[in-house]
């Protein structure tokens, strides 16, 4: 698939974002955070920046970006009016969080309440996007329970890698960002096992249905060039690149943000935070490109290659 | 709304005949000269008469090889929309521009709402849609429904762009929801077949495999007597020279 940069970006930003409200709400309620406004609003900005630029990033890809608003209508049956619904739903406890932050103060009931509404509207929006892609089933590499899990997993990360550069180091978003490292690094580890593993869906044979002849060979295409469909659907310089994307994602996304959250927790105080939250970053960002990359769709099938 | 409806009350569709398509593209010249200029218009063309040309079709031919040896067969493969019955290509749709009508279950796109995102054409295993960038919105066939309900045209006239050029006949319109309906009954006749079963779309349209071969390939003929016995030294002469 296409990885085109609008949606990499989306997904890659909103996440951050969304996993970082949802820390300041959980941690908050936890009261293990700082409780100065001076922490919490700025850290609430940030996170909402992330999540307004993905949102805005989002509407560059469409056709007539005018008409975006339409796409709220149909939560009944679609996963991305589903996602957008919980986008704006999202801003009413994350506004209404940082407001009473504000005025009662981070301990008050009603911030606790909020934060933690915030934080379940902001997971229940990664999990709709998520949803989008789990729910295509001619891609075969998306089509799995593993892809919800891996974006609420790599979300949470790099919130966290956030919350513990935003915080200066703080002990606890520093231990929960190394504890959401580890595991979302053992989810991408074990999604690219799966999707390696994980048998086509369909074959040449079913596509055309001549399967009952023997085996199907492409013998010429409808068209000399590359139309619409081999563009969006035939990405092949992905997979041409898997391992050695694989590698850099893991690298710069897990293991470098990780040493250097290592390095905080040691006491080197909180510069090593600022650049693991930016490594993590940018590693979830070439993940993503590579989850699209990586991903085949059956209509290549009819053009004689794998899917 | 882009909720599926439960049943349709007529259920049209293609049946085609991959036995006797010649794979001579007709039908997707048709389908693309009616459809930029009807319902759909236009199906933008880029660059059309210089390199690189790109444009949307509703309808692409494709040509297979199948099975092996003298026993493989070269097989011409029309590849358009299948008007599925469970069209994720609708129910992903986020604005309900994308469509599948309860009266006769064609799916369709209504292009005043559609915001381009092309998630319609990602659900579809069979890349029956194609985005126009330069409309920004999504294309596909449309069954020609401004030609079967077209009041302006001759009654034999009113059938898909597609069914009226192909010169072997080997595209057939018919709603499937009446069993003795042509198009049913061919499917029962030949055996038609779903594209993809497997992925649980239940296509409405058909495809008819290839009939077997109604011969097996003749055996080599023993060769002819050569009439040496001639005393002719002419003809033994021509004889030699003729069978070289």
């Amino acid at each position: 698939m296409n990885p085109a940069f609008s949606v990499v970006f989306l997904t890659t930003a909103s996440g951050a974002g969304y996993g970082l409200l949802a820390w300041l709400g959980v941690l908050n309620a936890a009261g293990v955070l700082p409780r100065s406004a001076w922490f919490g609003l700025p850290a609430l900005a940030v996170a909402l920046a992330l999540i307004v630029a993905g949102l805005m990033g989002s509407t560059f890809h469409l056709g007539h970006p005018e008409r975006a608003w339409r796409a709220l209508s149909q939560w009944r049956s679609s996963w991305l009016s589903r996602e957008g619904v919980m986008a704006i739903i999202t801003f009413a406890p994350a506004g209404g969080f940082g407001l009473a932050w504000l005025v009662l103060g981070a301990a008050a009931p009603a911030t606790v309440a909020l934060g933690l509404a915030a934080a379940l509207c902001g997971a229940l929006t990664v999990f709709s996007q998520a949803m989008i892609y789990a729910s295509l089933k001619p891609i075969r590499q998306w089509h799995q329970g593993a892809v919800p899990v891996n974006f609420l997993l790599l979300g949470a990360f790099s919130g966290a890698a956030c919350l513990a550069a935003l915080s200066g180091g703080a002990a606890v978003p520093v231990v929960v960002a190394l504890a959401f490292g580890v595991a979302a690094l053992a989810a991408k580890l074990g999604y690219w096992r799966a999707i390696d593993r994980a048998p086509a869906l369909a074959t040449l044979a079913s596509a055309t249905g001549l399967g009952g002849m023997g085996p199907v060979r492409s013998l010429e295409l409808p068209h000399t060039e590359e139309n619409y469909l081999l563009r969006e659907m035939g990405f092949a310089i992905g997979r041409r690149h898997a391992r050695r994307l694989r590698a850099i994602a893991a690298g710069l996304g897990f293991a470098l943000p990780l040493l250097l959250l290592l390095l905080a927790l040691v006491g080197l105080g909180p510069a090593p935070t600022a650049a693991a939250a930016l490594a993590a970053l940018a590693g979830v960002y070439v993940e993503r490109w590579l989850f699209f990359a990586e991903a085949t769709h059956t209509v290549t099938l009819y053009y004689g290659r794998a899917a | 709304m882009t909720s599926i409806p439960a049943r349709t009350g007529k259920q049209l569709g293609l049946v085609i005949d991959l036995d006797t398509c010649v794979g001579c593209h007709a039908c997707a010249v048709n389908c693309k000269e009616w459809n930029t200029s009807g319902h759909t218009a236009p199906l933008t063309d880029f660059s059309p008469y210089g390199a690189g040309q790109d444009g949307v079709w509703l309808n692409r031919i494709h040509a297979y090889e199948a099975g092996l040896g003298a026993d493989s067969r070269t097989v011409n493969f029309p590849r358009s929309c299948l008007h599925c019955a469970e069209p994720a290509c609708v129910t992903v749709c986020p604005t309900g521009a994308s469509y599948k009508r309860a009266e006769d279950g064609i799916v369709l796109v209504n292009a005043e709402i559609c915001i381009g995102c092309k998630l319609c054409s990602w659900a579809c295993p069979y890349g029956a849609r194609e985005f126009d960038p330069d409309q920004g919105v999504m294309r596909k066939c449309t069954l020609c429904i401004d030609r079967i309900y077209n009041e302006n045209i001759a009654e034999a006239e009113r059938v898909p762009a597609c069914v009226k050029a192909c010169p072997t006949q080997a595209r057939h319109f018919g709603d499937f929801a009446d069993p003795n309906s042509n198009v049913s009954q061919l499917v029962a006749q030949r055996g038609g077949v779903d594209l993809m079963p497997e992925l649980g779309y239940r296509p409405t349209n058909k495809y008819l495999p290839p009939r077997p071969r109604r011969t097996t390939v003749p055996a080599a003929r023993p060769a002819e007597p050569t009439p040496t016995g001639t005393a002719n030294a002419l003809l033994r002469w021509v004889d030699r020279a003729l069978s070289r």
